[in-house]
C-alpha cells in the first residue's frame, strides 16, 4: 500500500504557471464564461473568438492555484483553431494529462477549465443549441456548478 | 514525474531568504556542529544501558532537561523528551484521556492540528469536544471558556502563542480562570511558538502541561520535550522497549536532543536585544507590505500581543498557494493558510475562527522571521511581495 502523498506539481505545470499561454481577456469576445467561486479559492474566465464555427482565439484569467492557471494555459492553447463541436468534446483527462499528470487533490483544476469552456460554448448559442450539444448539463459542467454550490452551502453556513 | 525535474524548472534563484520556519525550522551551523559528536564520538549509546557511550548519552539528556527545567521554571524529572511537537501534543490529549474517568475536552477553536486532531479523535470514544471561541484577533473569549468548563471537564488546552497569527494568549489569566472554576481540570498548552521568545515561568502558572519542541527554536527536527507535573496522571501513547523516561519508550534521539540544547543556549544569549531585533524586522516587514500592497489586512494582533517572529498577510485577488509558488521562484519561501495547500481543500480554520472569510483566509501567507535575518532581507522580501502579488493579480479576473 502506498501511503505517499504525491506531489501536488510536475514540472509542466511549473514551466506554464511561470509562463502563461494566452493570458489575458479578449473584449469583443464572441463567448466568455466564468466557473468556479471565489470562495473555494478558484476561478477560471475563458474568452472565444469564434468564426465560422471555428475558434480563431481563445484568452483566459484566473484565479487560482498553480495548476489552475497551468490546466487554463493548456486548454486554450488546445483549442484555438478547432471547431467548437470538436473543443466540446475535450476531455478533462486530456488537459490533465498534457499537464504531465494531475494527482487527485487537484484534479478538479482540469476540470473545471473544461467546465468553463463548456459554459462559454452553450452559452454562445443561447436557445439554438446544436444536435451534438446536449440539453441537459455535462458532468463536467455540472461538477464545475456543483463546486460552486458547495462552497456557498459551507459558507452560508459557517456565515450563520 | 520527478522532483528533480520539477527543481530544474523551478531553478536556484541568486538571492534566498527562508521565512517557512514555522513549518520547518532552519538549522544555524552552531547547532549542527554541537550535534555531529553525538552520532559517533560521544554519546552515542543508549542512555538506559549501562555502558559508557549510554552513561554519556544519559548525561546530556540530563543537562538539556536541567537547561530546559530551568528556562520553563520547572523541576528537570517533569521534563520529557519525545520526538515531535506533534508527539508531544499527542501525549497530553491522549495520555491524560486514558486514566480520565471524565469525558469532557475543551479546546481553543485555533490549536495547531496536532491538538485538534487527537481531541477530536477522541469523539469516537465517547469524548465531548468542545472548541472555545476567539475574538477576532484570537484571543480566546475568557467568559465564554468560564461557562464551558464544569465538573465533566478533565482537560483544557490552549496554546500560549499562535502558529500562524502569532496572538499571545492571556495563559496566567485563562489558566487560574479554569482552575477557579473546577481545580482537577489538566491544563494543557502547547507553547511551541512561544518558547524562547516569551518568558515562561511555570512556578507561577497554573500549567499542568506544555510543549516545546527543537525545530520551532532553530534546533534540529525530531526532538521535542513535554512538560508533565508532578502529580498530573498521564499514560504513555506509544508501547515499546524500556528508555530512561517512563512516558516514552525507545531510543531518545540523543543528537537532535544536543542540537536542542545548543539552540536554547544560543536563544538566551541577549534574549531582549534579539526579541527587539525581531520585533524592529517583524513591523518593518509588516508596515512597508500593508502600505505597499492595496487590499492587504493583517491576521492577529499589533504591538506587544503579538510574538515577535511573525506576520501574516492576507492578499485580497490572490490565491496563496500560487503566490507561494511565485515567491519561491524568487527566492522568497513562505506558506500560505490557502485551502490548496491543505490538501484537504480547507482553508486554515485559524483564519475562519478570527472571523476571516474564505477568499481572505486562501490569500493569506506566513512569514516567519530569525535572529539571523537582516533588514535588507526584509527590503528584499517587500519588494518581490509587491511584484508577485502584482503580477497575479494582474491574471485574475477578480477585484476589478
Amino acid at each position: 500500500m502506498s501511503t505517499r502523498v504525491p506531489l501536488p506539481y510536475t514540472p509542466r505545470v511549473l514551466e506554464l504557471f511561470r509562463e502563461p499561454r494566452n493570458l489575458g481577456r479578449i473584449d469583443d469576445a464572441d463567448a466568455f464564461a466564468q466557473a468556479g467561486s471565489p470562495a473555494c479559492g478558484d476561478v477560471i474566465s475563458i474568452y472565444l473568438r469564434i468564426r465560422d464555427g471555428v475558434i480563431e482565439d481563445a484568452k483566459f484569467e484566473s484565479y487560482g492555484c498553480a495548476a489552475n492557471i497551468a490546466a487554463a494555459s493548456v486548454l486554450t492553447e488546445i483549442v484555438k483553431g478547432k471547431r467548437l463541436e470538436e473543443a466540446w468534446n475535450i476531455d478533462w483527462q486530456q488537459i490533465a494529462d498534457e499537464l504531465g499528470g494531475l494527482p487527485p487533490v487537484k484534479k478538479h483544476c482540469s476540470i473545471l477549465a473544461v467546465g468553463a469552456l463548456r459554459r462559454a460554448i452553450r452559452r454562445y448559442f443561447g436557445d439554438n443549441l446544436p444536435e451534438w450539444l446536449p440539453k441537459d448539463l455535462t458532468s463536467v459542467e455540472r461538477q464545475a456548478l456543483e463546486e460552486e454550490e458547495m462552497i456557498e452551502r459551507i459558507y452560508g453556513k459557517l456565515r450563520r | 514525474m520527478s522532483v528533480r525535474d520539477l527543481l530544474k524548472v523551478h531553478g536556484r534563484p541568486s538571492k534566498e531568504v527562508y521565512l517557512d520556519n514555522e513549518n520547518s525550522g532552519w538549522v544555524p551551523r552552531e547547532v549542527v556542529e554541537a550535534m555531529i559528536p553525538y552520532f559517533n564520538v560521544i554519546g552515542y549509546g543508549h542512555p538506559s544501558i549501562t555502558n559508557k557511550p549510554g552513561w554519556e548519552a544519559f548525561e546530556l539528556i540530563d543537562e538539556a532537561s536541567e537547561l530546559i527545567a530551568r528556562t520553563l521554571g520547572a523541576d528537570k524529572e517533569d521534563i520529557n523528551f519525545v520526538h515531535s511537537g506533534t508527539e508531544a501534543n499527542n501525549l497530553a490529549i491522549l495520555g491524560t484521556a486514558k486514566k480520565s474517568r471524565k469525558r469532557k475536552i475543551i479546546v481553543s477553536d485555533i490549536e495547531h492540528y496536532s491538538v485538534l486532531m487527537p481531541a477530536l479523535s477522541l469523539q469516537e470514544q465517547g469524548f465531548k469536544v468542545i472548541r472555545a471561541p476567539v475574538d477576532e484577533r484570537g484571543f480566546v473569549l475568557s467568559d465564554v471558556l468560564s461557562e464551558l468548563v464544569d465538573s465533566e471537564t478533565f482537560l483544557v488546552s490552549i496554546q500560549t502563542v499562535n502558529h500562524e497569527i502569532g496572538t499571545i494568549q492571556r495563559i496566567k489569566e485563562l489558566s487560574e480562570i479554569v482552575k477557579d472554576k473546577n481545580p482537577n481540570v489538566i491544563f494543557h498548552t502547547d507553547a511551541c511558538d512561544a518558547y524562547m521568545r516569551i518568558p515562561i515561568d511555570l512556578s507561577k502558572l497554573d500549567v499542568d502541561l506544555l510543549t516545546i519542541s527543537s525545530h520551532k527554536i532553530l534546533g534540529p527536527k525530531g526532538a521535542a520535550a513535554l512538560y508533565v507535573r508532578d502529580e498530573v496522571e498521564i499514560e504513555p501513547i506509544i508501547k515499546g522497549a524500556l528508555s530512561s523516561q517512563t512516558l516514552w519508550p525507545g531510543v531518545e534521539n540523543v543528537p537532535a536532543i544536543a542540537g536542542f540544547k545548543r539552540a536554547i543556549e544560543l536563544s538566551l544569549e541577549d534574549f531582549d536585544g534579539r526579541i527587539r531585533k525581531l520585533s524592529s524586522l517583524r513591523d518593518f516587514l509588516m508596515d512597508s507590505i500593508l502600505d505597499s500592497v492595496p487590499d492587504s489586512i493583517l491576521n492577529g494582533p499589533r504591538g506587544d500581543e503579538r510574538v515577535s517572529d511573525n506576520v501574516n498577510i492576507s492578499f485580497l485577488h490572490v490565491e496563496g498557494e500560487a503566490l507561494t509558488v511565485e515567491l519561491s521562484m524568487r527566492g522568497v519561501y513562505v506558506s500560505s493558510g490557502s485551502a490548496c495547500t491543505s490538501r484537504i481543500l480547507e482553508p486554515s480554520h485559524v483564519m475562519l475562527a478570527i472571523g476571516r472569510k474564505h477568499e481572505e483566509a486562501h490569500g493569506s501567507i506566513l512569514f516567519k522571521l530569525t535572529r539571523y535575518h537582516e533588514m535588507e532581507d526584509m527590503r528584499f522580501v517587500v519588494d518581490n511581495v509587491k511584484e508577485a502579488v502584482g503580477r497575479l493579480r494582474s491574471i485574475s479576473p477578480l477585484g476589478r
